[in-house]
């Protein structure tokens, strides 16, 4: 496991061990270190007054080379232990005498090094100049001694070291184990508070504050950040709730209105069955009468002509004339509600190529007028083709038939820009209309000429502006009276 | 001329008087057979001994769509269904000229389908150019012989 995931008390009470480890065994090093060092020093010492006292002692004896004299000296070393060799040499370096009297010669030096004191191979090596005051140089002590002494004092403060540091560490342990709970303690009941308000979601709980350090201050600052946390989350609860009322309120509304639409649906589909039937039934019914009344009255304008006056034909004529002319109301009566029925198939619309084909029909069925004609090329438009189809037609027959009087007869069609939006324009330079009159043009079977002037029902444009509303767009006129009109539209 | 008779299914009497006198004076002199409904049409047609086609079928049948008992729609699917007068020239003479009726005139196999216009000159001139043509220049199918 990683170091920082170990828990806190752990850490607390390693660091504090650490601490008092490091602490312990370099108090110990240090008196260790200087017990050595004052232990050799003491050897040292030892030595060196031995050793002078053997040399004064010697001087005799190498003075008159005696060497059982010398032997003799020599072995009052036995009272100290620590030397395990020792050797007089004479002023010419020659080894006159050695202790213990078991050594060999060979394990001594041949020679004297210089004086002084070294370690050496783990012994201490003396050199003592033997020599009486005053004089020269007689010859040399040597002085062998083992560091026993040292290393039973390193080795005993070592083992008073690791005892001490042993109770010391475990003292610590313990101390370290009671005491860090002044530190872990509140930190883990933080801990365990948050843990807790984590798992059951309940932010009404608040952290006990257990003194003035900074845990206080995380303490206290853990509160407030409940405190606000409660706060959202009611304030959270309450929207959600009001949403939830709102949505079932709005779904409710919904299913309402739904239900409005779909009973208006079912409404219109009936209005809109009955008017099919109706048509339907128009179209039938009601010519068959105008049938026999037109049949038979020419029936006796051919059969009773010379029993019938001038004013007889006429009166028949007129009979006839007005049943034919119900007929054509009817037809275009029944045009205009097959606008309103048609369904509405949008597709891309080449109106040029649609102008054109209406204004050829026009001059093969009036080879006898001259009519100038401009259609601006590629004008097309989204929408039903046959019903714009119709539009046109009634826009464009229109032009035919109210320009027949001019002499120079001319139909434009073409488009503009205004708005943002595309305008097709159909204009014409025949009898125009009276601008006073303007909102009666779509009127069905309104008129502003009479039927003497310019045929026709009335009809035309009031299906011409079904058309253009039912593809969403608006339709106006201009014109001014003989100076020809002008019928904008949009889709 | 296809001297074979005319079967005119037409249930409004005046409408009979204005066709029969429209060929009339187109100078069309074949018998012409009224049924004032379509359950007559379907009885004359099919009925066996004693009904006017029970030796050959027709030239020609003119037909309107809204008769009453047995409309006319009916009366050509019978016609169409039937073998010997599967090949029957039916014209269509009515006054709708709605898309829908056209469409399932057509579909159901009428040969023609003539809208009767209101004006009784213009009317005339129909009869004549049927008569011519249905008569005169159509190339018949030929007539089975029934007995």
């Amino acid at each position: 496991m990683a170091l920082s995931d170990w828990p806190i008390k752990k850490k607390l009470t390693a660091i504090l061990l650490l601490i008092s480890g490091l602490v312990l065994l370099l108090t110990s090093a240090a008196f260790a270190t200087y017990e050595v060092m004052a232990v050799r020093q003491t050897t040292l010492k030892n030595l060196s007054t031995v050793g002078r006292v053997i040399a004064a002692n010697s001087t005799a004896s190498l003075a008159f080379a005696n060497e059982a004299d010398a032997k003799e000296i020599l072995s009052a070393l036995r009272a100290e232990p620590h030397i395990v060799a020792a050797g007089l040499y004479d002023k010419d370096g020659r080894l006159f005498a050695l202790y213990p009297p078991t050594l060999r010669r060979a394990d001594l030096p041949s020679a004297p090094a210089r004086d002084g004191y070294r370690f050496e191979r783990g012994y201490v090596i003396a050199l003592e100049p033997v020599a009486e005051a005053g004089s020269p140089r007689l010859g040399t002590l040597y002085l062998q001694s083992d560091m026993k002494a040292v290393s039973r004092t390193l080795r005993l403060s070592a083992a008073i070291g690791a005892g001490v540091m042993a109770i010391s560490l475990l003292a610590a342990y313990f101390l370290a184990a009671l005491l860090q709970g002044g530190i872990s303690h509140p930190i883990l009941a933080l801990a365990k508070t948050a843990q807790q308000i984590s798992v059951r979601q309940d932010y009404s709980v608040r952290a006990t504050k257990l003194g003035e350090d900074e845990l206080g201050v995380l303490t206290d600052a853990f509160n407030q950040m409940l405190g606000r946390i409660e706060d959202q989350d009611r304030a959270l609860r309450g929207s959600q709730d009001q949403l939830q009322r709102h949505a079932t309120d709005l779904e409710q509304r919904v299913a309402e209105r739904t239900q409005e639409i779909e009973q208006r649906s079912a409404e219109l589909l009936a209005a809109n069955t009955e008017l099919d039937a109706f048509a339907y039934s128009v179209s039938h019914d009601l010519r068959a009468p105008l049938r026999s009344i037109d049949g038979f009255s020419q029936i006796l304008l051919e059969d009773y002509a010379s029993q019938l006056d001038d004013a007889g034909r006429d009166s028949l004529q007129r009979v006839r004339a007005a049943s034919q002319r119900m007929a054509t109301l009817i037809d275009d009566l029944l045009k205009l509600a097959r606008v309103t029925r048609a369904e509405i198939r949008t597709e891309v619309v080449d109106l040029s190529t649609m102008a054109r084909e209406i204004v050829g029909e026009l001059r093969t069925s009036n080879p006898e007028r001259q009519v100038d004609v401009a259609i601006s090329q590629g004008l097309t438009a989204r929408g039903d083709a046959r019903l714009l189809r119709v539009a046109l037609e009634n826009l464009l027959r229109n032009c035919w038939k109210y320009t027949a009087k001019q002499p120079r007869a001319q139909i434009a069609f073409e488009a503009a820009e205004g708005n943002g939006e595309r305008v097709f324009v159909v204009r014409d330079n025949g009898a125009g209309f009276d601008m006073q009159y303007a909102d009666k043009l779509f009127g069905v079977f309104q008129r502003l000429h009479s039927a003497a002037e310019f045929e026709g029902t009335g009809v035309g444009l009031a299906t011409v502006r079904r058309i253009i509303t039912r593809h969403g767009g608006r339709i106006w006129a201009e014109g001014a009276v003989d100076q020809g009109a002008t019928f904008s539209f949009t889709l | 001329m296809n001297p074979g008779k005319i079967l005119l299914v037409e249930d409004n009497p005046d409408d009979v008087a204005l066709t029969l006198r429209a060929l009339k004076s187109n100078n069309i002199t074949n018998e012409v057979i009224v049924a004032s409904d379509g359950a007559l049409a379907i009885e004359y047609l099919f009925g066996g001994e004693g009904t006017p086609f029970a030796d050959e079928v027709p030239a020609v049948v003119l037909l309107d769509l809204k008769l009453p008992k047995v409309n006319g729609l009916e009366v050509l699917q019978r016609i169409r269904a039937t073998e010997d007068t599967r090949l029957l020239p039916v014209v269509i003479l009515t006054s709708s000229d709605e898309e829908r009726d056209v469409i399932q005139g057509y579909s159901l196999g009428a040969n023609s389908y003539v809208r009767k216009p209101v004006d009784f000159v213009e009317f005339t001139q129909a009869a004549k150019q049927l008569g011519l043509y249905w008569l005169l220049m159509n190339q018949a199918p030929p007539v089975p012989r029934r007995r």
